[in-house]
């Protein structure tokens, strides 16, 4: 089992090495290049998402494995400790985006990924852990 | 790094490399609007055929430079959006609306030359 991958978000240049890792990894696992194209480009919006909003943060990559099926997916664990977001549920909507015309927010990542699961508290922080498994 | 800008008869030609930074692609919008009245160019071809994702960022600077450049009197073309990359954008909700795009080089030279002589 591989150890999870840590990048620590900050800067564009932060943006760009947490999606090739993700990338790697994902050929790594034979993901198809499609499917390695949909984690890069989550993993893209995640980590835009937290430099837009939270200034700093990181992002984590976790290999997993499904019990039954023992299919293998990638777990992308999106954290900061920025202002959280105040409405999940509006923040799900599309078309929604406090930070102006930048990021097409959290929609988009959602429709990329199998499984997508936010915590977000207000003035603490937001994780948010998106799923692709292999097919 | 900053991204070169060619040019061939009256169109401006920047290729992208697989990795680009934010800053890197802003730069590059500055430059080929600037450049485009400088040079007397018609025509504009951003070729991102390396690029691997393009996110909501990367979406929204192409969109914008093919705008300005329009503003400025001439036709921009991106091409070479890979398959893989055109579905990851659908899916998250991108749609370069407005913007010309093309299989290849050649095509989107094909396009601007059919457009130069439609103007002419």
């Amino acid at each position: 089992m591989q150890d999870d991958i840590q990048v620590l978000i900050q800067t564009d240049q932060d943006i760009v090495t947490a999606r090739q890792k993700g990338r790697s990894l994902a050929a790594a696992l034979n993901f198809s290049s499609g499917e390695a194209t949909l984690i890069a480009t989550a993993i893209s919006e995640l980590a835009r998402n937290i430099v837009a909003y939270a200034k700093k943060g990181e992002i984590l990559l976790k290999v997993i494995i499904n019990g039954g099926s023992a299919r293998h997916g990638i777990q992308v664990v999106a954290r900061d400790d920025g202002p959280g977001i105040a409405d999940v549920d509006q923040a799900l909507r599309d078309g929604f985006s406090t930070s102006g015309s930048l990021g097409i927010g959290l929609p988009g990542v959602r429709r990329l990924v199998d499984e997508f699961h936010i915590d977000s508290v207000e003035n603490r922080g937001t994780v948010i852990t998106v799923t692709k498994w292999k097919t | 790094m900053e991204i070169p800008i060619l040019k061939q008869s009256s169109v401006l030609i920047a290729t992208l490399q697989a990795a680009v930074p934010d800053l890197d692609l802003l730069r590059l919008r500055t430059a080929l609007v600037q450049e485009v009245v400088r040079s007397r160019s018609r025509g504009v071809i951003v070729d991102v055929t390396a690029i691997d994702v393009m996110d909501s960022f990367g979406s929204h600077i192409l969109q914008d430079l093919a705008h300005m450049i329009r503003l400025r009197g001439a036709e921009t073309v991106i091409v070479g959006i890979q398959p893989e990359v055109a579905f990851a954008m659908v899916q998250l909700g991108l749609r370069l609306e407005n913007v010309a795009t093309a299989l290849d080089l050649e095509e989107g030279m094909a396009y601007l030359n059919r457009k130069f002589r439609s103007l002419a």
